[in-house]
């Protein structure tokens, strides 16, 4: 939905920031439209139709999955995320209310949360100062919520040196601010 | 002076040569050297001064159960007190000085308390300086602190940061000694996941401080290329210099490496420290063994020290402790130093060996069934005294002394979950028993496999039990052969003969006659032992004392030793820094902060700021001119309530609850009813707690049929979520209910004032006319084109709206709504004027909802519906919760205008004393009231709703105040709420 406000990062800028630190680019994503998607009691089917058609994919506990318009992130039983881009929909729940119907609850999460994407070899290094999952371990598409210095954030390996991680935007500049200290702590 | 004491050999590297100071003068080590090794090197003996009795005192030991030597590290702001120069690695540049001394090191003036020691046995404090009791606090006890002690803080703020991280293995292996490195080695060639962690900057353990050798390779060389093959393995991850200092739940330890400290100062970016969580899913504990000494009369003299630290100078470091050495041992190994030293040419005057008949070392005097009776030495031995087996007595020069009373495993992490050792009776010594942390085995010393053949055989014994344990399969490889020796040990825990002082905990000063003391005193048990005389209770933790305590009370009461028992290990193993355990957070990043969505804009207007839980909210925004906050706040006040005001209120909780049962769900956690609320309607809603007491107010909106939002305070937006997620998914399972938080995600503004709508309706889309959105009308709008919320509610009590943008258009809202207020003279208004006018207008906020109060004390009593089950409804009709004589919210004004009132001030009856008895509430609120022109408050008063009018007295302890007050309606402002239904 184009409109006409100015509006600002949760970094407070009118764009995005990129921070590199060594191998590590930190990159604030401004560009991504953010919902929640419940299921309903007893709207399985119609639920899962509604995904279909749309392309969604609906991934399983603790999965990410990309799809051509839309993807997801497991949350919580029977809830996910729901991405796309921003421009071309601003208005995500809208969006998707329009396909699940009463099948499902919506709620737009776009600024609830700030985006970092965290690229760079070596991230192994860089999170096990950061969050207690085992990073090393974990598979491309892992998605889980985890905490980093106190914020609750959900953290997503998209690659070997790719990981997205949304943290409450009212903290972006504290999440950014844990993600430079760390970084400079280990390169 | 040049390395004086150096002698061949050891791990060192001469080739770098390493400039120091101590006490301010200049030495020269060399890489490889610990503080205490390059010290001694060079002659140097005498490094402190004794707790309590300022006694001159040199390192005991080569390890980080040292009690004597510490010292001050470094200098300015990076100065560390307390650091055991025998684990202190040199570097170049590398400053310390001594500590608890005064003038100096050498002539300490504080050591008159040697000689009144009569006066300062264990205990004394609590017999002495008894009369007159207030000279306790005051004078007494900052005599004795400075008197006795350690080091001093610098007082500067540290400047290095520290960090923390997270781990996770396979296995965990604790000690890089023989044992562990086999235990490594196997785990990790069976492709574990394995972290292999050592306090030492140099792994292997006693492998560096012997000589006899495993195979045909000398020990320290084969542990050397143990730990290269394991550092090319990318499954492990060596962790030198690194203590593991707690054993928690599942698996979960500790650990601190020191990143920094063997370098002059970190490396940009850099933590001088990180301390480590490490996750595993295997424990062996291969953390060796700590030598212990025997007590005797003045055995505390620099030159004194642990056999197996004496041979571990000579061997590892290159340095001979004294030119002319003696050894005093019950044990076989004692028996080795003296051996060592001898074969790198230290002279060896003796070996006292306190075993009658024990065969004899070949080639040196070897005197058994003798014990050693007194030293002498002012700053450092000078000579022994010797009672021989026939009964003589002999003098022997020398300034060196090793003593061995045997080997105590190091079981500490075994207890950190309350299990106690036991007691092995062979070797004389606690060895892990029972119920150890889940996962845990243990092998090597640490186990109580002294010699080296069974570290490597209980190793590699664990490794494989481990290994299975985890589904691996390992080959059990063929063991290099190594020295099988046992121990041989007649224990002697101290020394008889003399009157003297002899000392058991170094550290602490607690000599045989202080356990004797508090044997005498019934102070038997161990743990009021250790508290009567602080037996290990230092910065060591009693590493050395401790069993040679235990063994003497043991002795005294005529207990075993099993029997008398041990304390309770609690981590840190090591002492941990401050800023170690803090990590990160410290100064501005102790906690993250939060921003509201104006923030930007508000800080262009000048805000001032205030912390709310992790936010920062504007508090008010000065004009030019105005030299007060009071002048700032009564013209934002006064502003709203003449036209209009606008505050950012973000920070509320916003809770997105839907589902077909969601009307349901709210009549369950909320007192009052919601399903009768319309859509396009919202409601105040009392949430109680399952006790009765309210929990959080707030008001609900309903958007859709199934679609609600609800709002909470600002303090309460975490714990109401948690437990509107505990309902849904504990309690009603079944109920058809989806949430989640939306507090982040929209950027809500109160617009506030009789020309609110007039504001507002220049911007929003729609009719917002009375009519067409009246009071309590909720709804999606669209402003300027942009999808937002609006809801008529107000806390002000005034005609206010609460409008809701994307939280990335709330800067850009901010300005409009004041640019669109500019007719209007708007006013931004923070939360000093929000706490003003809610209290002018009686609403209940954070100072009443305190946890404590139910909805009658709040006069809301009436909101709770019986006709539906809700959550406290039940516990609420308690007898006991609704007597006419409970509190009951009032209004406060001061009789004299002028006179000023102070929150947490008690109420108490005109002429009743001032008392307990008489107390009969207190403000809970208080703020001055620009309209009525005085300070007014809002308090909980004992069957305060029958006591409108009365005059009370408001007494105050801290602030020493009291004021006549007239108790009133809460509702100062507009009782009958015409203005915000206007």
């Amino acid at each position: 939905m184009a409109n006409a406000w100015k509006s600002l990062t949760a970094l407070g800028h009118e764009t995005a920031q990129v921070v590199t630190i060594g191998p590590y680019v930190i990159t604030e994503r401004f560009d991504i439209a953010l919902a929640s998607l419940a299921l309903r009691r007893g709207q399985d089917a119609a639920f899962h139709s509604a995904a279909q058609k749309l392309g969604l994919g609906l991934a399983p506990a603790a999965r990410y999955q990309k799809g051509p318009v839309f993807s997801a992130f497991w949350v919580t039983p029977d809830m996910w995320f729901v991405e796309a881009d921003f421009a071309a929909h601003e208005d995500i729940a809208a969006h998707l209310k329009a396909g699940f119907g009463a099948a499902a609850s919506i709620t737009e999460q776009t600024d609830a949360w700030v985006r970092f994407d965290v690229a760079g070899a070596g991230l192994a290094a860089l999170f096990e100062r950061l969050t207690n999952l085992d990073f090393s371990t974990l598979a491309d598409g892992y998605a889980s919520r985890t905490v980093i210095e106190h914020l609750g954030v959900y953290l997503i390996k998209l690659g070997p040196q790719n990981v997205a991680l949304y943290g409450p935007r009212s903290s972006g500049e504290s999440l950014l601010h844990a993600l430079e200290v760390a970084a400079k702590s280990v390169i | 002076m040049s390395q004086s004491n150096r002698i061949s050999g050891g791990q060192i590297d001469r080739s770098q040569t390493l400039r120091f100071s101590f006490d301010g003068a200049a030495y020269t080590g060399f890489a490889g050297d610990t503080l205490a090794s390059a010290l001694l090197a060079n002659g140097v003996r005498l490094m402190g001064r004794s707790f309590k009795y300022h006694r001159p005192r040199g390192p005991i030991s080569a390890g980080s159960e040292e009690p004597n030597a510490l010292v001050h590290l470094r200098d300015g702001a990076r100065k560390e007190p307390n650091t055991r120069a025998t684990v202190a690695e040199l570097y170049d540049g590398l400053t310390a000085s001594s500590q608890n001394a005064w003038p100096s090191l050498k002539f300490d003036a504080m050591a008159i308390n040697d000689r009144l020691s009569p006066f300062f046995a264990a205990g004394f404090y609590y017999k002495t300086f008894m009369w007159p009791a207030a000279f306790w606090e005051k004078i007494y006890e900052p005599i004795i602190r400075r008197a006795a002690g350690l080091g001093a803080l610098s007082d500067l703020e540290d400047p290095d940061s520290y960090d923390k991280a997270f781990a996770h293995c396979d296995v965990l292996v604790i000690g890089a000694g023989p044992a562990g490195l086999m235990a490594a080695q196997t785990c990790a060639r069976a492709g574990a996941r394995v972290i292999l962690a050592d306090e030492d900057f140099r792994m292997g353990g006693r492998l560096n401080s012997e000589t006899f050798a495993l195979g045909d390779m000398a020990g320290a060389d084969w542990a050397a290329a143990v730990v290269a093959e394991l550092a090319a393995m990318p499954n492990v991850r060596l962790m030198a210099r690194t203590t593991v200092v707690g054993a928690y739940d599942h698996g979960i330890y500790s650990a601190l490496e020191r990143v920094s400290d063997h370098i002059a100062q970190p490396a940009a970016g850099k933590p001088r420290q990180t301390l480590w969580r490490i996750y595993s899913k295997r424990v062996i504990l291969t953390a060796g063994a700590t030598e212990r000494p025997i007590a005797f009369e003045n055995n505390d003299r620099p030159g004194i020290m642990l056999a197996g630290a004496l041979r571990a100078y000579a061997n590892r470091w290159g340095v001979a402790v004294g030119k002319r050495v003696a050894v005093f041992t019950n044990n076989d190994d004692g028996l080795r130093t003296a051996r060592d030293l001898q074969a790198k040419g230290v002279e060896v005057a003796a070996i006292i060996d306190s075993r009658a008949g024990a065969d004899k070392v070949a080639g040196l005097r070897h005197e058994t069934g003798a014990q050693v009776v007194d030293t002498a030495g002012r700053l450092g031995l000078t000579s022994i005294t010797v009672r021989l087996a026939n009964g003589s007595t002999e003098t022997i020069a020398c300034d060196a002394l090793g003593v061995s009373g045997g080997w105590n495993p190091n079981v500490h992490l075994t207890s950190h979950q309350r299990s106690r050792p036991e007691w092995q009776e062979d070797i004389a010594a606690f060895v892990p028993g029972q119920g150890l942390p889940e996962g845990m085995v243990c092998a090597g010393a640490a186990g109580g496999a002294l010699s080296t053949h069974g570290a490597l055989t209980t190793g590699q014994a664990c490794a494989l039990e481990a290994v299975a344990a985890l589904g691996l399969s390992a080959k059990s490889a063929p063991l290099p052969q190594a020295e099988d020796a046992p121990l041989a040990i007649r224990p002697l825990w101290y020394v008889a003969e003399g009157k003297g002082r002899a000392w058991i905990d170094a550290q602490n000063d607690v000599t045989v006659k202080d356990i004797k003391l508090a044997h005498q005193e019934n102070f038997t048990s161990v743990e009021h032992l250790k508290r009567y005389t602080t037996l290990g209770m230092a910065t060591d933790q009693g590493k050395t004392g401790n069993v040679l305590g235990i063994a003497i009370m043991a002795e005294l009461t005529g207990q075993s030793i099993p029997a008398t028992g041990t304390t309770v290990y609690r981590p840190p193993y090591t002492p941990v820094a401050m800023g170690a355990l803090a990590g990160r957070s410290r100064g501005k990043e102790f906690k993250p902060f939060r921003l509201t969505p104006s923030h930007k804009f508000a800080t262009e207007q000048g805000a001032v700021f205030v912390e709310v839980g992790n936010w920062l909210r504007t508090q008010w925004v000065p004009l030019a001119g105005e030299t007060t906050w009071r002048q700032s706040v009564d013209r934002e006040v006064l502003a709203t309530r003449r036209s209009v005001g606008i505050c950012d209120v973000t920070t509320l909780g916003k809770i997105d609850i839907q589902g077909t049962d969601a009307a349901a769900f709210l009549d369950k956690v909320y007192a009052n009813t919601f399903g009768t609320l319309a859509v396009g309607k919202c409601r105040y809603g009392l949430m109680l707690r399952e006790d009765g007491m309210v929990f959080d107010d707030g008001t609900t909106a309903r958007m859709g049929e199934h679609e609600f939002v609800m709002t909470t305070t600002t303090a309460n937006a975490v714990t109401v979520f948690r437990h509107l997620e505990f309902c849904r998914q504990c309690l009603w399972p079944d109920m058809d209910v989806q949430i989640i938080s939306t507090t982040e995600g929209w950027a809500q503004f109160s617009v506030a004032g009789p020309n609110a709508r007039n504001l507002l309706q220049k911007i929003v889309d729609q009719d917002i006319s009375d009519a067409a959105f009246p009071y309590m009308g909720a709804g999606h709008i669209t402003v300027q084109g942009l999808r937002g919320r609006l809801f008529r509610i107000s806390f002000s009590g005034e005609l206010a709206y609460e409008i809701a943008v994307p939280t990335r258009y709330g800067d850009a809202l901010a300005r409009k709504l004041m640019q669109a207020g500019a007719e209007f003279d708007a006013v931004l208004y923070g939360t000093e004027a929000l706490g003003v006018m809610r209290i002018e207008k009686g609403h209940v906020a954070g100072g009443e909802l305190n946890g404590q109060s139910s909805a009658l004390n709040m006069g809301l009593g009436k909101m709770v519906s019986k006709k539906k089950d809700s959550i406290g409804m039940v516990l609420s009709q308690r007898e006991g919760m609704n007597q006419p004589s409970g509190y009951r919210l009032v209004g406060v004004k001061p009789v004299n205008p002028k006179d000023s009132l102070s929150a947490g001030s008690h109420f108490m009856e005109i002429g009743a004393p001032v008392a307990l008895a008489s107390d009969g509430g207190w403000l809970t609120s208080k703020v001055y009231s620009p309209h009525l022109e005085c300070d007014i408050a809002l308090g909980y008063l004992k069957a305060g709703d029958q006591k409108i009018g009365r005059t009370m007295r408001a007494v105050n302890f801290l602030t020493k105040t009291d004021t006549m007050v007239e108790i009133v309606s809460p509702h100062f402002f507009d009782p009958e709420g015409v203005r915000l239904r206007g």
